[in-house]
């Protein structure tokens, strides 16, 4: 699964960027600073199950891109989208509740996935590699798209970040102000649909939402307010990339998990204290 | 100052899963004029009032704001999640931001100056009402709308609460729409009451609407009673013009307390 990373020293000539850890370090920051915002108000709207969703019919949008030999971020963006709108459809109806709904789509979408690639058997997809991230498929052109859709990515959420606010407090009170919250919760969803097709290449499929919400959850203990929360979960989720691919390169483990496993450490030591004190009680 | 309402409905009605939430409801709330819906519970109150924000678009008739009016809606539940951090203070500028003389100003108002640091989730039943409608107040609004302001909040403090909503409206000269589920300790503060059951059963000042037997037959005889304590602070009419005749006979454009109209 892991591909034994080849520490590569810089032939003479050579740019920091010719470098695939340096290259997948700063995708992997880019990303962080990017998600974090994001996966705040993921926390707040109690839309982690929705993120696992979107990220799980990324696998059907990359396999339609190699398909085509489209951009694999617009294909899975596409049918992010697709199977957002697919929900809403499912939830007007009112048959099943939502987390009933989300837990059929969900893994109905991996397994369409899984299924699409197996059967085209004359394309080589590395389908673990889409599963779990590979920081060695990072390219030069993947950090403009990481560093350039995450600056648009932000822009447009600080744009819609107080109607966003108000809509996740209470929906009825924005409206009274005159707001639209379902349009702002559209916009938002669009923006978590990017963020995941931009983050699958180095943290893979299965793993965008820990990486959405863990931080976010540690950053909850330290904030006093919502954009505090949001700036803390960004820092927060760039010191587990940084550190997890440094572990990831040292014991030649998927970056992906890595990356999840040392946001899960510090999450785990921001609420030790929090837990001890209470289990002392 | 035009006498156009703040808020009217004209025959306004809801149907949600072919059943009428409310239905042929006809309702106003000018400038200064506090008018209370009451009903039991699934009687509609809450509906009506999000026909006249806005937040629901009626079926049949017509739901209309006054264009530009401020609205300040303190909404009937209300629950922050505990992964949202938020303050007295961030909650006041939820919507549109506020400096902080303005929110002081509000929580004062309120009584919970106190309290600007605290996060909300911190707050009992009570404080949190009043910091919602420290939060409405704070806007300045022309139209306060509030829906069961006084859950979680008890006794004493429910009287203390509309007193404050009073004195608001008093000071401020914006129209108030209350919901209550039932009507005697809103009574000192009430022009209008509205009693709903779906439709209207019943409206008028609030002794009329006491003595109705639509409104004994909601409530029970024994809730009739219980008004005899408050009407006597009913010291001014508001005619259906806007302008307001006093206890003395007089008719002002707008009613302030201190001008020499009303009761010391």
């Amino acid at each position: 699964m892991a591909r034994s990373p080849i520490i590569a020293t810089p032939a003479t000539g050579t740019t920091m960027l010719d470098d695939f850890f340096a290259r997948a370090l700063i995708a992997g920051i880019g990303i962080a600073l990017t998600v974090g915002p994001l996966g705040c108000v993921v926390v707040w709207r109690q839309m982690a199950y929705f993120g696992d969703t979107i990220s799980h019919s990324a696998l059907l949008g990359a396999a339609i891109a190699v398909l085509l030999e489209a951009p694999v971020v617009l294909s899975v963006f596409g049918v992010a989208v697709a199977v957002s709108a697919l929900l809403l459809i499912f939830q007007r109806g009112k048959l099943l509740p939502s987390d009933a709904l989300l837990g059929i789509l969900s893994h109905s979408m991996l397994a369409i996935g899984l299924v699409a690639i197996a059967s085209m058997s004359w394309l080589r997809i590395d389908v673990m590699s889409l599963l779990f991230g590979d920081i060695l498929s990072v390219g030069r052109v993947d950090l403009l798209m990481i560093w350039g859709g995450g600056a648009a990515i932000l822009a447009v959420l600080s744009w819609i970040w107080q109607p966003l606010l108000s809509a996740t407090i209470n929906e009825d009170l924005a409206r009274a102000d005159g707001l639209r919250p379902e349009r702002t919760g559209m916009i938002f969803t669009l923006l978590l649909a990017l963020v995941i097709a931009l983050a699958i290449k180095l943290i893979g499929i299965l793993l965008i939402t820990a990486l959405l919400i863990i931080p976010a959850a540690t950053a909850r203990r330290f904030s006093s307010g919502p954009e505090q929360m949001a700036v803390i979960a960004a820092v927060l989720g760039a010191v587990a990339v940084v550190a997890g691919l440094f572990g990831s390169l040292h014991f030649d483990t998927p970056s992906g998990p890595s990356i999840v496993v040392t946001a899960f450490i510090l999450f785990v030591f921001s609420h030790s204290s929090a837990l001890l004190s209470r289990g002392a009680k | 100052m035009t006498n156009e309402p703040l808020l009217a409905l004209e025959n306004a009605g809801l149907q949600v899963d072919g059943r009428w939430l409310v239905r042929n409801v006809d309702l106003q709330v000018g400038q200064g004029e506090i008018v209370t819906l009451i009903g039991p519970n699934g009687s509609g109150k809450s509906t009506l009032v999000k026909l006249g924000l806005g937040i629901h678009q009626p079926n049949e008739g017509r739901a209309r704001l006054k264009r530009g009016a401020r609205i300040g809606y303190v909404p009937q539940r209300l629950a922050v999640a505990s992964t949202v951090p938020l303050s007295v203070r961030r909650l006041i500028d939820l919507g549109a931001k506020r400096d902080n003389e303005t929110a002081l100003d509000a929580l004062e108002a309120v009584g919970i100056a106190d309290l600007v640091r605290a996060p909300v989730q911190s707050l009992s039943g009570g404080e949190f009402q009043r910091a919602l409608l420290a939060r409405a107040i704070a806007g300045k609004p022309d139209l306060l709308v509030l829906d069961e302001p006084v859950q979680g909040v008890d006794f004493a403090g429910e009287i203390a609460l509309y007193d404050l909503i009073k004195s608001i409206r008093d000071t401020t000269g914006c129209g108030v729409l209350l919901v209550s589920h039932d009507l005697h300790v809103v009574m000192a503060a009430t022009d209008t009451v509205i009693c709903l059951n779906g439709h209207v059963c019943c409206r008028g000042t609030p002794r009329s609407v006491a003595a109705s037997p639509e409104y004994i037959r909601l409530f029970g005889a024994r809730a009739a009673d219980a008004l005899a304590v408050y009407h006597h602070e009913h010291d001014h009419t508001h005619l259906p013009d806007g302008r307001v005749q006093h206890m003395d006979g007089t008719v002002t454009d707008h009613c302030h307390p201190g001008d020499g109209h009303h009761h010391a």
